[in-house]
This record gives C-alpha cells, structure tokens and sequence, in this order.
C-alpha cells in the first residue's frame, strides 16, 4: 500500500526554508552536505536550487554508527566524499528523513572528524518525530506522524518519490 | 580330573581364519579351552548358556603394536588402564611398544613390564624389547637378555634407526639367534621435521611434509639388508602403497619380510588433517588416497598379514597445539574393529581378511601357534555384535587417551564378550 | 567443495555469513573478499582526514600477540587498531611466556582473563590461529598476521587492493609469483585469493627446490624461468628470499639465484608493457630484485603500505562487528 507525498512541493519547501534561514543568519556561502543514500540525491537537488559554486559533499555514516555493536559493519560502506574544507565552513546537512537523530549524531561526528564548522543547519525531507536524542531539524519537508506498522522511504534518484507502506516483520530502522 | 564349568555359546556365526571355518555353530568352553564344536557341543552337557544369535565369534583379536605407557609417569595411561581398553576392542594379546618411560631395553624392564601385567591386565600383554639401547640407534641392546626375559620381538619403536651401518649390525646380530627385528621404517634425514604427508594438503597448508620417499627408501633398505644376513624383518606400519609392492615383490623372491599397516592408515587420507586436526598427527603420516587403496589391497592380497592398532594415548595437553607441536598418535585401540567394519559395509575389505589380518596374521608374525576355534585350542575369543553401534567419547572410552578417531560419530560393532583362557575379560557394560 | 573450504568457512564466519574470525582466505568467496576490498577503500579515504579515526572499536582491547617478532607487520596492526579506536596490548610472547615452557594454551587462558575482544596472532607454527579460534571463548576475534607456511591473509589482501587500484579488477588478469613458494604464508595465501577473485591465471615463477610437492592442486601453473614465466603477465609479485635456504640446500647461492630468477629491467622486458612489480618486503635488493627496478615506475612497493593499513581496519571492524552481531544474536535466541 503507497501513499505518495508531493516531492516536488517538499523541495520547494525545503529551499524556501533554506534561504531564509541562510539570509536571517547571514550565510553567503554555505557547503552543503548529504547523507547517504536518501540525503544525498536531496542534496544534489538542493545544490542545483541554491546555485552553489563548490560541489557537494557525500557522507556515508557506516563508521559511526551506534548499532555496530548489535547488527556488525555496513557490507555496503562506501567512501565518505568531502570535496572542500570544513574548517570554519557553513555546513548545510541534509538527509530524507529524521526519526530518532542516531543517524544525524553520528553524521556530526564524522564531520567534525574533517575538521571544526563554523555552524551545520539541518534540513530533512520528512520529520517523522519519535526523537531519541535532542537533536532537531532547523528546515522541513513535512512533518508526519506514524502509525506503529507505518515506514516511510525516499525513492529515487530519478524520479524521487516518498512511498509509506505498512511495514512488514522487518524491525525499524533508527533513522 | 575335575573340571571347571562348562560354557556353550550357541548361533554365533564362527569366522576362524586359521581353518578357513566361516558357519553358525555351537562352541563348548572348558578348562580354557575350545572343548567342542558344532553339533558335539550342543550334545555336551554346559554349565551355562550364551545365545549369540546375529553374533560373529572370532579368536581373540593380537595387536603387535600397542602403547600401554608403563612404566611412564601414568598421565598418558597405564598397563592397567589400556590393557582393559584392548579387551574392549576385542584384543585378548597385545604387544606392548618398547617406547615407554624409561624403554624397555633391558631385561630389568621386560620383568617389571610382565610382573605389572600379570597383576593389572586382564589380557596377554608380549612385550617389545628395544632394539638398540634408548631406541638411539647407536648401540645394540642385550637382545639374548631380553628375549630371555620375554620379549616375543626387539623393534625401534617410533624411533628411526639413522644409521644403515647400526642397521646392517643389528640385523646380523639378531639374526644369530633367530630374533625377529620389527622396524618401522623411515629415512630420518628425507623426513625431517616433517609431520604430515607431503602431498596436497602439506601444500595447502603449509605443513612441513614428509615425502613419501622417506618410507619406500627405508623399506627398500631394510629388504636389502634383511635379504643380505638373512633376519627376519618385519617392517612396521606402511604408509605408502609402494612400499607394500616392494614388500610382496621381497617376498616373491623368498626374502623373509613380513608387514603390518595401521588400521587408520587403511581409513583415513592426508584430507583428515585439513582442519589442522591433531588427533590425526601420525608417524607415518596418513597419506594419499591412492596409498589408502594400496595399502588395502595389501590386507587383501596378504602382502600385509596383519593389521595393529598402533595406539598411542596421550594425556590431553599432548593434542592440545597447534598441530606442529603436538605429539603423534592416534587412541585407537577401541576403535579398530569399528574402523575395519566400515571398510567391510563400505566393501572395501572381506571381513575374513579384516578377522585374519587381526588373529592368525600377527601370530604368523610371531611365531605364535595360530589362534583357532576348533577343539583343543586355548579359549582365547570374542563376541562381536557387528550390528551394534556405539559413539566413542571421552566419557565412554576406556583408554585414558582421549583422542579417538571418528569421535562423536556412531560406530559400527561392539565386542559383547571377550575371553582369555576361557575366562571373560570383558563384558559389555550397557 | 573439499573439507578444508567447508571448515574453513564455518569456523571464520557467523551464522549469517559475517566474517567473525579472519584466519584463511581458503573457504572465502568472492563476495566477502570485494566486500573486504570495498571497506578497505572507504578506510583509505578515513586515512586521509585530519583526524584519521573513527569510533568502531572504541572500548575494545586489541592484543597483538606475536610468537615471532615483526616489527612492520605489528607496527601496521597496532595503527590500524588504534585508528579504529581501540585500545591496544602489545605482547612480544618470543621472548617471554613460552620460551619459559608455558603452553600456548596456557598463555590464552592468562590473556583471556584481561577481557580482550580480539588477538592479532603471528606464530611459526601452521595452524596456531586456527588452534586459538577453537579455544578461545565466544566472542573474542582471531586475525591471523600470520602462520608459520600456512597464510598471511592480510597481506594477500592488501596486495588484491594494490592490484586492482592499479588494473582495475582481476577479470583476465595473469599474475607471476616469483620465488620461494615453498617457506611462504604470503604465497599461500595470494594463490588463494587470486583465484577466489577471478584472475585468469597465477604463475609460480621458482626452481623445483622451492615449490611444494603439488603446488598445481592450489589452482596455478609452474614455470622454471623468467623468459617464459614472465610471458603475457600483468603483475609480478617477488617473494622475499631468507638466506636460510642456501644452508639448507635448497639453493647454492644468493648470486645464482640473483642471475636466474632475480627481477632487473632486462628480465622485466618480458612481462607486458604495462606490468607493475608488487613485493611484500622486506626487500632484499640484489637477491630478489635489482634496485632500479625496485624503485623504478613499475613499482608499486611503496603504495602497499597505505593499503595494509586500510586492509587491517577493514578486517578488523568486519570480525568484531561479525562477532558482535553473533553475541546479539545468541542473547535474542536465549530471550
């Protein structure tokens, strides 16, 4: 059972959001950062919207993840991709989706991993709540909340498209 | 003359080698001996009465290698101890290895060894003299002494004898008293450090090899030098099927030579190592399938007359290594006769050559009056259930050795009864 | 499938196919080994941040326990381990515990009580690191850095990096092992994994003396010299030559084996234009390889290094996360 969201509106959004949060905190040139896989077909969107000059970064959390110690390393890890400098950088992060903030702690920490920011501004697709560390969005797609056998996944790259079903056994995932 | 009483075992399938016997009869045991056969024992009044219907009765079974590790500190067993685990396995005579601790080159040591058996085991224990002194290989043991003693055979044990010209002497010597040398052969310098065939799985995992080479150089040797004075050899545990051609082709031209094989080296390949097993670190090492077959059709051919346990037990720290630095041997001597009946339900041996090769072959060797069951011969004989099964663990073995081949597996064939001068020396227990 | 492939298999890997111990490349199938590669590139780029570690292993004891001293091979481990963020025991045993007559498996039974999560082992013996994955309790990984003749797994695969950065795979790849294969874990192993990986063909380059008896039966061809050897071959691998041999005699001197076998500019004329040279090192300039070669544009001695950090951190968080997901595993099902 699929349920599709608007994207195209979510993105929108999302880049409204993001010049107005750059504007009111006198950002010129922001570097924009995305998380694997979702975030970073998101981040390639939004680098195109914004007319960024300096390419922008992939991030692939497998090393920083929390839930080694239960589930093992990622098979699929893939090199992280930083192609500037973060010293002292305006990091936009971006991923598809936010649940519990493990994936967007562990991203922080590798990021500083490069180097020290000057600030990161958070902005994901779909806020989904049920937070389980105290860390928020600062720019949103859409905000839902889910049922208990509801997921939620970004499909893409081309065409992106949002598709909520009703989850089978699989445990969740902490997003 | 007054008797003790009488025994009669009824519906055993009776396999004796020495007349060629293989029929279900009746056997009547009295006063140690085989009082009557067949329809005579059934008309004879007994005592008491065994149904071994599905049963084989076979003579007690003689192993002409057999470690029983006394004298020795006791740790890796003792003449009490694994004398009681070949009666399991179906053994009424055991040859005891003259590597124990300290080895049995002197007479002293040939008394002490019969004194502790005649106390300790329930079943005949021949023991192996050193054939030179420490089995060093450099000087002659008392060889009159011990066979005076009682040493039935003067071996080098699990030793090599490194130098031909001390070889050459022995024989000799030996010879001039009619001394059967039981040697084990092996050329020390083509083997090394090596603990494995050298062969597929030495080169796979990196294990110091030993060629096949070493052996069929030494047997070639020791037929040559045998032929030249004239002893009587017996060439101990072939691994290698070209060394069993040699042995038929020496004994073709009328040269004195006689062999035996282990019976894990007619089950298991170079593959049982694979794992970096140590239970199958053996000397010789297990070798090539083609080896395997050879040595089989050796057992058949009768070029190999008998077949040992070749049991070695060790305490466990002995096996628990990385294999290179653990010690050779198998605990075997419980597990013979299973081994030989999965080579009979694999087809690869007749039972009457498996029941030869472990009666009247090693008595051949000997010199023993061959064991039969027909009437007036000593009662020495078992009671094999072939169609039993058993698993060997370290909790069901006798043998204070606890590294059994095949462990943890069920095992064809179990000895329900054994006897020693018409006296039961074992009894299956469950 | 042979026994030692099945054995081999079941001990290094958890119930879900996670590598859990890493001991042999033999039983390893190609998936596992690319993904081996494929972790190992992501720790490249990890080695090339300022702060080049990241948290995998932390609160993890590491203990190096090396029977036989290697400066190099301990040296790399050690920063691999550190850079995963473990904490790390150095434990030279060649010149303490069972040089005093302890037991190796009374030498684990002390290391266990110090709660440590994996053993990085180097032994003479073939096999030690099998014996301590089966002796060891549940849970504590085993890296073999190591065994006597038997395998050197990371080095092999930190050599399959090297390779295929420079060939980009091994599809129709034909590489030459020069040497002595006889004493080499390293060749082993290399054999192993070429095979697994789907090159088209491995060359043992080397005199009889030096190969061991069916050498054809680990999946390579044999050639006596160099000429023909080095024919159509796009990666040579030369093999440290100890001079123990020529006291054994396997070989009558370094200067003959330098003339036949020896790797110079003229001899490196017969592989393909393109060929690069790969050596395990030490280097034994003048024995094994000329050092204008050595240090010339096909060389890729020096690149090997940087994998064989990357390759350990790979293999490394790969056992432990195998290990860690097989203890989560086992609690569920007692749950």
């Amino acid at each position: 059972m699929t349920a599709l969201l608007n994207v195209d509106a979510l993105l929108d959004d999302l880049e409204q959001g993001l010049r107005r949060l750059l504007r009111e905190r006198g950002i010129e040139q922001p570097v924009l950062i995305g998380i694997r896989t979702g975030g970073v077909w998101l981040a390639d969107i939004l680098h195109k919207r914004l007319g960024l000059d300096e390419p922008f970064g992939e991030l692939d959390i497998s090393f920083y993840r929390d839930d080694f110690s239960r589930i093992g390393l990622n098979p699929k890890v893939r090199p992280s991709h930083l192609p500037f400098e973060t010293e002292d950088r305006h990091i936009i992060l971006v991923d598809d989706v936010i649940m519990s903030g493990r994936t967007i702690r562990a991203a922080m920490n590798e990021i500083f991993d490069y180097g020290r920011p000057a600030g990161i501004i958070l902005a994901t697709l779909i806020d989904l709540g049920a937070r389980e560390l105290p860390i928020q969005p600062d720019v949103v797609g859409q905000t839902l909340t889910l049922k208990a056998n509801e997921r939620v996944k970004l499909k893409g790259p081309d065409p992106l498209s949002v598709e909520l079903r009703q989850a089978d056994a699989t445990p969740a995932k902490g997003a | 003359m007054s008797s003790t009483p009488a025994l009669r075992i009824e519906n055993g399938r009776v396999i004796d080698p020495h007349t060629g016997r293989d029929e279900q009869q009746s056997l009547l045991i009295r006063d140690g001996l085989i009082a009557a056969t067949g329809s005579e024992a059934d008309a004879a009044a007994a005592d008491s009465v065994l149904d071994a219907a599905g049963g084989l009765l076979t003579p007690g079974f003689i192993d002409l290698y057999c470690n029983l590790r006394e004298p020795g500190n006791g740790q890796k067993g003792s003449i009490a101890s694994e004398s009681r685990a070949a009666a399991r396995g179906g053994f009424t005579t055991v040859c005891a290895a003259p590597d124990s601790s300290p080895v049995n080159d002197s007479s002293a040591i040939t008394h002490l060894i019969r004194d502790v058996a005649e106390r300790d085991a329930p079943i005949r224990v021949l023991p192996l003299g050193a054939a030179t002194k420490g089995l060093s290989g450099e000087l002659l043991s008392d060889m009159v002494g011990l066979t005076g003693a009682g040493c039935v055979a003067l071996s080098n044990g699990s030793e090599t004898l490194v130098n031909a010209r001390v070889l050459r002497r022995c024989m000799a010597y030996a010879r001039t008293f009619g001394i059967t040398l039981m040697l084990h052969p092996q050329n020390q310098a083509l083997a090394a450090d090596g603990f494995a065939h050298d062969g597929l799985v030495t080169a796979r995992l990196g294990l110091l090899g030993i060629p096949e080479v070493a052996e069929t150089a030494a047997v070639m040797e020791m037929i040559l030098l045998a032929e030249e004075t004239g002893v009587r050899l017996h060439l101990s545990q072939l691994s290698c099927a070209r060394s069993v051609d040699m042995v038929a082709q020496a004994r073709s031209r009328g040269v004195a030579v006689t062999a035996d094989v282990a019976m894990h080296h007619l089950l298991f390949t170079e593959q049982a190592l694979a794992d970096f097993d140590s239970r199958y670190h053996l000397q010789p090492p297990l070798r090539s399938e083609e080896d395997r077959q050879g040595l089989i059709e050796g057992v058949r051919s009768g070029a190999i007359g008998a077949i040992v346990s070749q049991h070695q037990p060790h305490d466990p720290a002995a096996k628990n290594a990385p294999l290179g630095d653990t010690e050779a041997g198998l605990s075997s001597v419980e597990s013979v006769l299973s081994m030989g009946l999965i080579l009979v339900e694999r087809g690869e041996l007749e039972l009457p050559a498996l029941i030869r090769a472990l009666t009247t072959g090693p008595a051949q060797v000997l010199g023993l009056t061959p064991p039969s069951l027909s009437v007036g011969q000593v009662a020495d004989l078992c009671w094999i259930d072939p169609q039993a099964r058993w698993t060997a663990t370290a909790e069901t073995l006798l043998s204070v050795g606890k590294h059994a081949p095949l462990m943890g597996t069920e095992l064809p064939g179990v000895v329900n009864q054994a006897w020693v001068d018409g006296e039961a020396v074992y009894t299956r227990q469950d | 499938m042979t026994t030692t492939d099945a054995s081999a298999r079941a001990l290094q890997l958890n119930d879900q196919g996670q590598l859990r111990h890493f001991l042999t490349i033999d039983g390893l199938d190609r998936e596992l080994l690319t993904r081996i590669l494929d972790t190992a590139d992501s720790f490249i780029e990890v080695g090339e941040r300022r702060i080049k570690k990241v948290p995998l292993l932390r609160g993890c004891t590491v203990v190096n326990l090396f029977f036989e001293s290697s400066t190099r091979t301990r040296s790399t481990f050690e920063l691999a381990a550190k850079r995963l963020s473990a904490d790390v025991l150095n434990l030279d045993i060649s010149t303490s515990a069972t040089s005093k007559g302890e037991s190796l498996s009374d030498t684990l039974l002390n290391l266990e009580a110090m709660a440590s999560d994996m053993f990085v082992v180097r032994h003479s013996r073939s096999g030690a690191p099998h014996f301590i994955a089966q002796s060891v309790t549940p849970g504590v990984a085993i890296i073999n850095a190591g065994d006597g003749r038997h395998a050197h797994p990371t080095q092999a695969m930190l050599d399959m990096l090297t390779i295929r950065q420079h060939k980009g795979g091994f599809e129709g790849l034909k590489v030459a092992i020069v040497g002595d294969i006889l004493h080499s874990r390293v060749a082993r192993s290399q054999i192993q994994a070429l095979n697994v990986l789907g090159a088209e063909e491995v060359r043992l380059i080397a005199p009889s003396t030096l190969l061991p008896t069916d050498v054809e039966s680990l999946g390579c061809t044999v050639a006596y010299d160099m000429r023909s050897g080095l024919k159509d071959i796009d990666v040579i691998i030369m093999l440290r030559l100890q001079r123990e041999r020529m006291e054994g005699a396997l070989l009558p001197s370094e200067r003959e084996f330098y003339k036949v076998y020896g790797l110079n500019t003229e001899k490196l004329a017969y592989a393909k234009p393109d060929a690069i040279v790969m050596h395990p090192g030490p280097i034994n300039r003048g024995v094994e390889i000329e050092s204008a070669v050595a240090d010339g544009p096909r060389s890729v001695i020096l690149n090997q290094v940087t994998n064989g950090i990357a390759i350990r951190m790979a293999v490394m968080s790969m056992a432990m996360g195998g290990q860690r997901a097989q203890r989560g595993q086992d609690a569920e099902g007692q749950a």
